[in-house]
């Protein structure tokens, strides 16, 4: 073989320039630059379309009647509806408004989060606003332990609280009328409360927490303004 | 590391062997007042444990080409302490994968015996915990009125399969409200205490061999007076426990259990008397087995008042088995005569 | 290396990363993702795949500018390269599926830093012509995704009772939950690591006899 082997020596350091450096180093980059770029370049509608569909697809799940989906900002000021690229603002919550075949609302899809057993626990919920009650509830990302905390996808007893969840506004309309909290398995009473999974009960907590948290903010915000979202615009 | 530990071992010219039966006798009682207890569940429980261990024993025996080690009765005290650490409506199939895993990975992998690091049994234990979380905190009523005609459900549970839903059959079986919880969960995680007039007679809800105190205590006793197991490992382990659990009890008494509490329930009796005291896992100087089993109080009770479980006999042990080595070492016996470690210089 | 010699070994060199140095049983590199990705089949192959994928094309590329990149500055080119490709396949497997991606999480991105590959370019690549350091690049690649499968089923099996998501023994079966987590990967990589060795010296001792 004719190439130099990599051995330090003092005479190759000596040959070597920084143009020379400087060059190979350049050199390799611009390659690699053009070769990021055309993978990012390729792949960017592609990447898009499936955030899009495995995001529809688990809203869908939420409410099967829908069809069509808009995405709102809802924060203190109302709601504004976002369109495809546009950023969304400060202080808003993301809520996805969901449409049947003849363009009605059948429901709204917000994002909750809280700390879990290992780490923050990312769920959806679907509200319906003519209920005032949160009807579906599905877990996005979670480290918690399988086969203990993960039981929240999988118990169909947990999945249970989540079919008439209680959510209504109270007389004031600033907050609901009963925090939404998760009680401990088997003692659950009252509508708005989430039974535990016996033995996941940390994990469960973090549901009904971070529920809890995101229902309170979003719907008293919401309501005033649910006329302008009753039709896809 | 056995034959270091010379007195008083050698001036009686006891062997290996006949200390090993010795604990087999002393856990025969506690093994018998178990099927007592839990009838023909606990029974199979202890053969299957037992059974599998010794077979585990024999096969990696052959495959490595030595003569059998089966004589030794270490294999058969593993296959027992197992059985009383588990819960008695634990899948027999699930016993025998504890079996087998407390055997190859706690004690054949490490060299056998005298080699292994940890405690056997509990590295059995310690694998189904994290293995099925769900059938190990399966409790069942003491006393059933069938139990000597049929087997707890969960028990012939098909291998590899759920064990069934017991709620129905424990509701039937069981005359009181029974919560299904050890006193240890009670206390952790609804506040009740038990009585402690239960613990000691073995009534509360618990592992197959953890139910009485007085049994574990009168028969760890038999092998304390004939010199046959460290004193000074149950003394420095309950009496560290009991000490922590008086000052956090004093600290707020409305919060942490009396001290009285904690040394009767759960495994610390069982494990403070045959766990902790297993000769290959502990240390051997005297100043290392005062530390090694203060340690492992402290670290029980730290568990079950801080930790995520309710009880923490199983892995304070393991902890402790894994500090021995160390601690044999970092606190050696005085040599006489000797310069002090300490004095480095003339 | 006279021509002759060379396609003489061209099997041995492929081989010599699936057997003889494999990076899971032999070597013992790359544990990161080794341990942390491998708790299901399919997971264990795409995280095999995207890295042989890095490490066939970065040693390719290492290999074809072997010549013209000063010394000095070799370690540096070689991270800039393997970056590259790990930031194609990103992207690639995103496109892909997106199911998968999530699964792998930061495990992608963190090929970057598996030492099999800069190991490969610095040992391997950077002294030998182009297509024997793709052959070598693909047996090594090859390996570590067996290496990866061999735990990943495993750990599938008996942590879901599933292989490739297919169930193996019906409905009712009883989840090893250990094998999912950390642990198991240690325990299944012993396991794996006690069955080469025990074979080897088995291999061994007969030769002797």
């Amino acid at each position: 073989m004719s190439e130099p082997l990599p051995n330090p020596g003092a005479e190759t350091t000596a040959t070597t320039t920084s143009w020379r450096l400087i060059a190979a180093l350049g050199g390799v980059a611009l390659l690699c630059g053009v070769l990021i770029v055309t993978a990012f370049q390729s792949t960017l509608d592609p990447i898009a379309k499936n955030r899009r569909i495995a995001l529809e697809r688990s809203i869908f799940s939420l409410i099967p009647e829908g069809v069509s989906l808009h995405i709102y900002a809802v924060s203190a000021q109302g709601t504004t509806l976002l369109r495809p690229g546009q950023a969304m603002p400060k202080e808003a919550q993301r809520v996805y408004a969901v449409y049947d075949a003849h363009r009605h609302l059948r429901g709204l899809v917000a994002e909750a989060g809280a700390v879990g057993y290992a780490d923050v626990v990312r769920v959806l919920y679907a509200y319906d606003p003519h209920q005032q009650a949160i009807v579906g509830f599905a877990v996005g990302a979670h480290r918690e332990t399988p086969g203990i905390g993960d039981k929240i996808r999988t118990d169909a007893d947990f999945q249970k609280n989540f079919v008439a969840l209680d959510a209504r506004l109270d007389a004031s309309g600033q907050a609901l009328a009963h925090p939404i909290r998760t009680v401990k398995h088997g003692s659950k009473r009252n509508p708005w409360e989430i039974d535990a999974i016996s033995g996941a009960t940390i994990t469960s907590r973090a549901v009904g927490r971070g529920i809890n948290d995101s229902a309170s903010t979003l719907l008293p915000r919401l309501h005033p303004h649910l006329n302008n979202l009753e039709s896809p615009p | 590391m056995t034959e270091l530990r010379s007195a008083p071992h050698e001036r009686l010219g006891v062997s290996v062997e006949s200390i090993m039966l010795n604990v087999v006798l002393a856990l025969l009682p506690i093994a018998l007042f178990s099927i007592w207890l839990y009838g023909l569940s606990a029974l199979a429980l202890l053969i299957t444990s037992v059974v599998v261990c010794l077979a585990t024993e024999r096969v990696f025996n052959r495959l490595s080409g030595q003569s059998s080690t089966l004589s030794d009765w270490s294999a058969m005290i593993t296959g027992i302490l197992l059985a009383l650490v588990l819960p008695p409506s634990f899948p027999l199939w699930m016993t025998a994968v504890a079996a087998v895993v407390a055997m190859g990975l706690g004690k054949i992998l490490f060299g056998g015996l005298g080699m292994n690091v940890f405690n056997p049994a509990l590295v059995g234990r310690a694998f189904v915990q994290a293995a099925f979380p769900s059938a190990i905190a399966t409790w069942v009523p003491s006393y059933a009125p069938n139990r000597f005609h049929e087997f707890i459900p969960t028990t012939l549970t098909q291998p590899l399969m759920i064990p069934p839903d017991i709620t129905a059959w424990v509701k039937a079986v069981s005359a009181d409200a029974f919560t299904g919880a050890t006193p240890l969960a009670m206390w952790k995680f609804q506040h009740q205490l038990t009585a402690p007039e239960d613990l000691i007679l073995g009534i509360a809800t618990a592992s197959v061999g953890e139910t009485s105190a007085m049994l574990i205590l009168v028969c760890g006793l038999y092998l304390a007076l004939r010199g046959m197991l460290d004193w000074r490992i149950p003394v420095g382990m309950m009496g560290s426990a009991v000490i922590l659990a008086s000052a956090f009890h004093l600290y707020n008494p409305d919060f942490f259990p009396p001290p009285v509490f904690v040394l009767l329930s759960g495994g610390l009796m069982l494990g403070a008397m045959f766990m902790a005291t297993d000769m290959a896992t502990s240390p051997v100087t005297p100043l290392a087995v005062w530390t090694y089993a203060i340690l492992i109080g402290v670290v029980t009770v730290l568990i079950r008042y801080f930790g995520g479980l309710s009880e923490g006999v199983m892995y304070a042990i393991l902890f402790g088995n894994a500090l021995a080595p160390l601690l044999d070492r970092s606190l050696p016996t005085r040599v006489f005569g000797r310069r002090k470690p300490w004095r480095v210089g003339s | 290396m006279k021509p002759g010699e060379h396609t003489l070994t061209a099997f041995e060199n492929f081989m010599e990363g699936i057997w003889k140095q494999n990076p899971v049983f032999v070597m013992v590199l790359g544990m990161c993702p080794t341990l942390a990705v491998t708790v299901s089949a399919i997971n264990a192959l795409g995280m095999g795949l995207a890295t042989t994928f890095v490490l066939v094309f970065s040693c390719l590329l290492v290999s074809v500018i072997r010549n013209w990149v000063p010394k000095e500055v070799r370690i540096a080119t070689y991270i800039v390269i393997i970056a590259s490709f790990v930031t194609v396949v990103d992207y690639a497997i995103q496109a892909l599926s997106l199911g998968l991606y999530e699964a792998l999480g930061a495990f992608i991105q963190l090929i970057v830093v598996n030492c099999i590959i800069l190991g490969r370019a610095e040992a391997h690549a950077s002294k030998h012509p182009p297509l024997t350091a793709v052959v070598n690049a693909l047996g090594m690649g090859i390996g570590f995704t067996i290496g990866l499968f061999a735990l990943g089923g495993v750990r599938e099996i008996f942590g879901t009772g599933t292989l490739f998501g297919i169930s193996l023994f019906g409905p009712g079966f009883q989840p090893w939950i250990v094998m999912l987590l950390p642990p198991g990967g240690f325990f299944v990589l012993g396991g794996w690591l006690l069955l080469f060795a025990w074979w080897k010296m088995r291999k061994e001792a007969k030769d002797g006899a």
